[in-house]
């Protein structure tokens, strides 16, 4: 497999922070503050990965946040429901996991359908579906917050904070998909199709390629994995509101961006998107064990870090090309 | 901008379906009050819209010759528009409002001052003094004052505290500036303070980096509820329950059950209570149909929760 000089300029950037996380603070490089780190990545970085393949194949989604809040709501009320028939035990749970996982198909497969087979632009009808995400969990809600029932919680809660050893279930989840999702892009043809599809999506048709389904698929597969991630979210407060994953969509499409993946598509990069994703990640948690800068300025570090990994990657690039 | 504000009227559309906002027939006989506030977009106005249209439906069955329009909004310039549309259609006699941000709501809620309406301005103030007749709020410094009288009074000589602030704004500073002042002289060390911006998993994070950096903690002030469960769930992750507790605010109903319950983790509660809405309406509704004076400012002290009087202050129905 050869080393892509792309995503030298990120991973450059990520091993300058771990240096400056260790010599600030040495608590950072303590395995309980790298479980914690890596598991609050997981959410992020599962999704990261799902729109690493709608970015390549020239797509946008900003309906994922709201989707994770509003299929977090559900899959609540669902347990919630489910357990005066089905008691306290796995199979509630497992009915919450699959209402998540289903709504994540049917949510994808609602954007996709509207993109390919309306032809409305992915920026439109992902910004419709934000709202109406969003409004419906804040319904659902009340206003207030949806919690799930004290007993099944409890039952729940490994699956965030429980795994092997330190290794904690999100942290797992994140690296399966983060190595099935670079094989796909690399290996399978799905992925090839997808890179092909934002090259150029013209050719892609004379070649046969049905170019329609592969987009369909990329906001569905998209969908499926925001599911994943409530799955993992849920057990770690146990409710949703209507300020649940607030910005996630922003978060994720840096993320991939960061890691070298073009955002007018044709180029997909999931080690990239992995690499971004621990960056945007690793930079709140330095800035909290380290107090460098006033809170007021925490944005603005972020900014310039995001930024400047971006423009190490293009220089990179243009000494690559040349 | 775009983007969030058509969010949050999307918002609007749900939470006015859902509370099926009142429609009442034109009636020149009628007193008509309308009732502006923010929408639910997180717990604590979620609480406020609740006891709102609590509120309202109390006051219409009590008194027939009032009627309430209500009119939620996801940000200041829709905000505006309802309250013009209140003058121009509904030829309002009173007004209730919760301004979304204070300098774009001054003119609007002026201009209903000029044309000889009752205005009750709650929580927020308008940038210009005078204009309100009535204004009811909280009390932000007492709200970080009575937390930091009880870490005081409560914590030994050199016992350590972290604290999670809210979103930036004048209110957070507020808050936050009595709290310090509570503690001067105390001997209790505050180690730090980051934003959690009042949200659960900004908290949660926030707390796992606060216990990774420090060894000794004491005790936490969370300074919201929303905040402390996050924070109590990052405590509880890493097993150091035992050592600390922790002080929320505002009085979220499954914190007031806790104390309540006597939970050694949770204490006490400091009152930030949604429910200043109902205050201002019923006020607002009583200046017209009683003679009593209801001008002038009504500030609602922040009391301290603790498990004797937390009934008092537990609404099982509210979302909040």
């Amino acid at each position: 497999m050869k080393i892509d000089l792309h995503t030298l300029g990120p991973l450059v950037a990520l091993i300058a922070l771990v240096i400056l996380g260790a010599a600030l603070n040495s608590a950072f490089l303590a395995p309980a503050n790298i479980t914690n780190v890596l598991a609050r990545s997981a959410f992020i970085g599962l999704i990261a990965v799902g729109m690493t393949f709608v970015i390549t194949a020239g797509g946008l989604d900003l309906s994922v946040g709201s989707m994770a809040a509003f299929l977090a709501g559900i899959a609540i009320i669902a347990m919630n429901a489910a357990l005066p028939g089905t008691g306290e035990n796995w199979g509630t749970i497992l009915i919450g996991m699959g209402v998540a996982i289903m709504g994540g198909v049917l949510a994808g497969y609602l954007n996709g359908a509207l993109i390919t087979k309306a032809r409305i632009e992915p920026f439109i009808v992902t910004l419709g579906t934000m709202g109406i995400f969003r409004s419906l969990v804040t319904w659902l809600a009340d206003g207030g917050t949806l919690s799930l029932e004290y007993g099944l919680r409890t039952l729940y809660r490994p699956v965030y904070y429980g795994g092997l050893g330190w290794i904690t279930w999100p942290i797992i989840a994140f690296a399966i998909v983060a190595v099935a999702g670079e094989w796909v892009m690399r290996h399978s043809r799905f992925g090839r199709h997808v890179e092909a599809i934002g090259s150029n999506d013209r050719v892609a048709r004379y070649s046969a390629i049905d170019v329609n389904r592969v987009r369909l698929l990329t906001y569905v597969l998209l969908g499926v994995l925001v599911g994943l991630a409530v799955v993992l979210y849920v057990p770690r407060l146990g409710s949703a509101s209507g300020s649940t994953g607030v910005l996630w969509e922003l978060e994720a499409i840096a993320a991939v961006i960061i890691g070298g993946t073009a955002l007018k598509g044709g180029r997909g990069r999931v080690w990239g998107t992995v690499v971004g994703v621990l960056i945007m990640s690793l930079i709140d948690n330095i800035l909290n064990l380290a107090d460098l800068v006033s809170p007021y300025l925490n944005g603005a570090i972020q900014g310039v870090i995001i930024v400047l990994a971006v423009v190490l990657q293009r220089e990179k690039r243009t000494a690559d090309e040349r | 901008m775009k983007r969030r504000s058509l969010m949050k009227s999307a918002a609007v559309i749900a939470v006015l379906g859902f509370a099926g906002a009142p429609v009442f027939a034109q009636d020149d006989a009628k007193t008509i009050i309308g009732v502006s506030i923010p929408s639910a977009t997180h717990g604590f106005m979620g609480g406020l819209n609740w006891h709102a249209q609590d509120s309202i439906d109390r006051l219409s069955a009590a008194y027939p010759q009032l009627e309430f329009v209500l009119a939620t909004a996801g940000d200041a310039a829709k905000q505006v528009n309802d309250i013009e549309d209140m003058m121009a259609t509904r030829n309002i006699d009173g007004l209730v409002v919760l301004p979304f941000e204070s300098e774009p709501l001054t003119a609007p809620v002026k201009a209903v001052k000029d044309a000889g309406k009752f205005v009750t301005v709650v929580d927020r103030g308008l940038s210009q003094e005078g204009i309100e007749d009535l204004y009811v709020a909280g009390d932000n410094t007492a709200f970080g004052r009575v937390a930091g009288e009880y870490f005081r009074d409560n914590l030994e000589d050199g016992a350590k505290v972290v604290v999670l602030r809210g979103i930036p704004t004048t209110l957070d500073n507020e808050r936050v500036e009595a709290f310090q002042a509570a503690l001067e002289g105390s001997g209790v060390e505050i180690l730090d303070m980051q934003h959690g911006n009042w949200n659960r998993d900004d908290a949660f994070a926030v707390m796992q980096d606060f216990l990774a950096k420090y060894p000794q903690i004491d005790a936490v002030w969370a300074a919201d509820d929303d905040m402390a469960i996050g924070v109590m769930e990052a405590i509880a992750a890493a097993n150091r329950s035992e050592e600390m507790w922790v002080i929320g605010g505002a009085g979220m109903k499954e914190i007031v059950k806790r104390i309540m319950d006597k939970d050694p983790q949770l204490p006490v509660n400091v009152t930030y209570p949604p429910a200043l809405i109902s205050s201002a309406i019923e006020m607002t509704a009583l200046n017209f149909v009683s003679g009593a004076p209801m001008v002038g400012r009504f500030i609602i002290a922040s009391q301290l929760i603790t498990p004797e009087n937390a009934e008092r202050f537990y609404f099982p129905d509210s979302p909040f």
